[in-house]
């Protein structure tokens, strides 16, 4: 068990997690036959994702990064007495000498020893996050479609219905005229008779 | 108020888009839509205009200096980018009321138009934008705004095409977001410029390599380059038309505009194409992409399909211009961006005016329309034409800038093969070309009307610019040739 690999190997285990998730939702969207099970497969994935981005902003040994109200007093109390407050503009590439000069600067203030997680990538997980739900929530709204026109949500069945009405690349003649008379039927201006709120 | 024009490219229409969905009554919305997108036409060509003038331009967003905030980056690239998008998606609006009114039920009508304008947001973000992940919230942005037009489409197989096109450009996506996360973890910064100058290069470690590999994968996958294209078919044949031509002319455009400034903007060409073979890769790629593809829209009796094909075959041409990645190449490239954004908008266009009156987007359906519908027939030929690359059109001068480069680095065999290739896109635009006029017209045909000049005056301002920018080509060639230069210029 004293291998170095092993424990290092051991010490990532929030990449092996990662990994494994990722490559799961990966397979699943790509061998799925299923619609519902190919967004469940893409939510695992993304959900990877997420979780690489929250774990490389993490830490070691450091807290969230909430800044303790007491101490954020003494530090604003200090730094208006020495007036460290100025912030002017930063010049591109100079972002972590910057910092460590901030902080050397006030090494002295209290909580100045608190180590804070980075919350950067954990924002915008919360972006990411977002953006997810909408892609979820859009696929479903079709998958609610196709199962409305085809009556299943099972890939295969679904091309066979296609090959069995022609070339998938014929379009459906009723289908237009459908549409025609539909577009003429509706002609008084916003009857909103259907409030489907797929699109 | 002009040092803000950036960001009010991004938030009108985006603002203006929950706004249709208040307004809630078609015309209101249709309005409201048209005024926007000519607004932001405007900016982008002010920008252009300002760019030209003063330089690169740069807008901090909410007054926090790069790199913790998010900075907005106007240069010669993106505002050419911007200025076509853009435009096409204005010259588009003007042309959508009879086609949407055919093509889509009103109830739906003020959402289409608020999906639209978030679509336009979406694109014009990944250009303006300078920081990274920005990039991936536009790119999304952009790309669930046209699932869900997509999706719009007459048919059941519309839905089918959108989920299709959802899943894969989600994977892409995704492929995006984790190259993003691994380059943060390289270098602690997400803005572009912040992130180039500190990444380690050659013989650095190997998270930077996964992290260009997955940046240009889910990229590719955006564009449609060969192998990754297998949603793009579906999805523009299945699509209502005028959603068909705003996506077919900008969304895989602004893509190769994001790969553009991912390979020479961040990741320098030394790292892509010397350390990396990427350069060999995309030519190949780009060549078996330009065959096959015109090969099957040869065979194809959708013409929306045929065009779409033709779509993959022409993102083959862009490719080709970057993997050269001299400044002749780069031009190339970055020019057929803007000449192939008219002339398959243009074609789209065509075929919608087809859609409307034919009822229609089968070759079989068109037989003869020649006779009845003069005019949209004669703008298949013209753009069919630009589309071949016959001089003094648009597609001329990028088939003659890449040409020149390609012999210009020596690569003959490249050169042969693009020519080759045309031969192709004559067979394709012919055989449209021999139904509209030399077959028997059915009953149908007979019985059709022109279509009506609200659809063909846009349609026919679009193919006269293909023509413009074969002759005049101040706008167009050298504002790419700037671009490219300082593209180049930029990395060391």
């Amino acid at each position: 068990m004293n291998s170095p690999a092993l424990e290092q190997a051991a010490g990532l285990y929030n990449y092996w997690i990662v990994i494994v998730l990722m490559m799961t939702g990966f397979y699943i969207v790509l061998a799925r036959r299923n619609l519902i099970k190919a967004v469940i497969g893409l939510n695992i994935f993304q959900t990877s994702v997420f979780l690489l981005y929250v774990t490389m902003g993490k830490v070691r040994g450091g807290t969230a990064p909430i800044i303790p109200p007491e101490v954020a007093e003494a530090q604003a109390k200090a730094m208006h007495e020495t007036g460290h407050g100025e912030h002017g503009t930063h010049a591109l590439g100079t972002v972590s000498e910057e910092i460590v000069g901030a902080h050397a600067a006030h090494a002295d203030l209290p909580g100045a020893d608190i180590i804070y997680s980075n919350p950067l990538p954990s924002v915008l997980m919360l972006t990411a996050i977002v953006v997810g739900i909408a892609t979820t929530a859009l696929a479903l709204a079709l998958v609610v479609r196709i199962r409305e026109d085809y009556g299943t949500i099972e890939e295969d069945r679904i091309l066979e219905i296609d090959r069995a009405d022609g070339l998938p690349d014929d379009d459906d003649e009723d289908q237009w005229i459908d549409a025609d008379t539909h577009s003429l039927a509706g002609s008084s201006p916003d009857t909103p008779t259907d409030s489907e709120s797929v699109n | 108020m002009t040092e803000h024009l950036p960001i009010l490219l991004i938030v009108l229409p985006l603002v203006a888009a929950p706004l249709c969905v208040i307004l809630h009554q078609r015309t209101a919305a249709y309005t409201l839509a048209l005024l926007v997108s000519w607004i932001t036409f405007g900016i982008s060509i002010a920008l252009v205009a300002q760019v030209n003038q003063t330089g690169v331009i740069r807008y901090n967003l909410g007054g926090w200096a790069p790199p913790y905030g998010i900075e907005y980056l106007v240069d010669s690239l993106s505002s050419f980018v911007m200025m076509f998008v853009s435009g096409i998606g204005a010259i588009v609006l003007v042309y959508a009321p009879k086609s949407v009114d055919d093509e889509i039920a009103r109830s739906k009508h003020y959402l289409f138009y608020a999906t639209y304008l978030l679509c336009l947001t979406g694109l014009m973000g990944m250009c303006v934008t300078g920081d990274l992940f920005n990039v991936f919230v536009f790119l999304e942005i952009s790309s669930l705004s046209s699932y869900a037009l997509i999706s719009l489409g007459q048919t059941r197989r519309a839905p089918l095409a959108a989920f299709q096109y959802l899943i894969i450009g989600s994977i892409g996506a995704t492929f995006i977001l984790i190259g993003i996360g691994l380059l943060y973890q390289m270098t602690g910064t997400l803005n572009m410029a912040d992130i180039a100058a500190r990444v380690p290069q050659e013989n650095g470690p190997r998270t930077v390599l996964v992290a260009f590999s997955f940046l240009v994968i889910g990229l590719c996958v955006k564009m449609a380059v060969f192998p990754l294209h297998t949603w793009l078919p579906n999805a523009y044949t299945y699509a209502p038309s005028v959603v068909t031509c705003f996506i077919a002319a900008t969304a895989t455009k602004v893509s190769v505009y994001a790969f553009i400034r991912v390979i020479f903007g961040i990741i320098t060409p030394g790292f892509a194409f010397d350390y990396l073979p990427l350069d060999t890769e995309l030519t190949i790629l780009a060549l078996v992409g330009i065959f096959v593809a015109s090969t099957a829209a040869i065979y194809q009796a959708n013409v929306k399909r045929l065009l779409a094909y033709s779509s993959v075959a022409q993102i083959g041409y862009m490719i080709l211009g970057i993997s050269m990645s001299t400044p002749g190449g780069l031009t190339a490239g970055i020019v057929h961006m803007f000449n192939h954004a008219l002339i398959k908008g243009g074609l789209f266009m065509i075929v919608g005016c087809f859609a409307l009156r034919l009822g229609s987007v089968k070759l079989d359906d068109w037989k003869g329309a020649g006779k009845t519908m003069p005019w949209t027939s004669l703008g298949w030929a013209i753009g069919g034409l630009a589309l071949i690359g016959v001089p003094v059109t648009a597609g001329f001068i990028s088939k003659w800038l890449l040409l020149t480069a390609a012999m210009e680095k020596g690569m003959w065999p490249v050169a042969v093969l693009m020519l080759l290739s045309s031969l192709l896109a004559v067979v394709y635009v012919w055989r449209v070309v021999e139904t509209l006029y030399f077959s028997e017209p059915t009953a149908k045909v007979l019985k059709a009307k022109e279509a009506p000049l609200g659809m063909l005056i846009p349609t026919y301002v679009v193919l006269a610019g293909t023509f413009v920018f074969g002759v005049w080509t101040t706008y167009s060639a050298d504002l790419a040739a700037t671009a490219a230069a300082g593209l180049l210029g930029a990395t060391p």
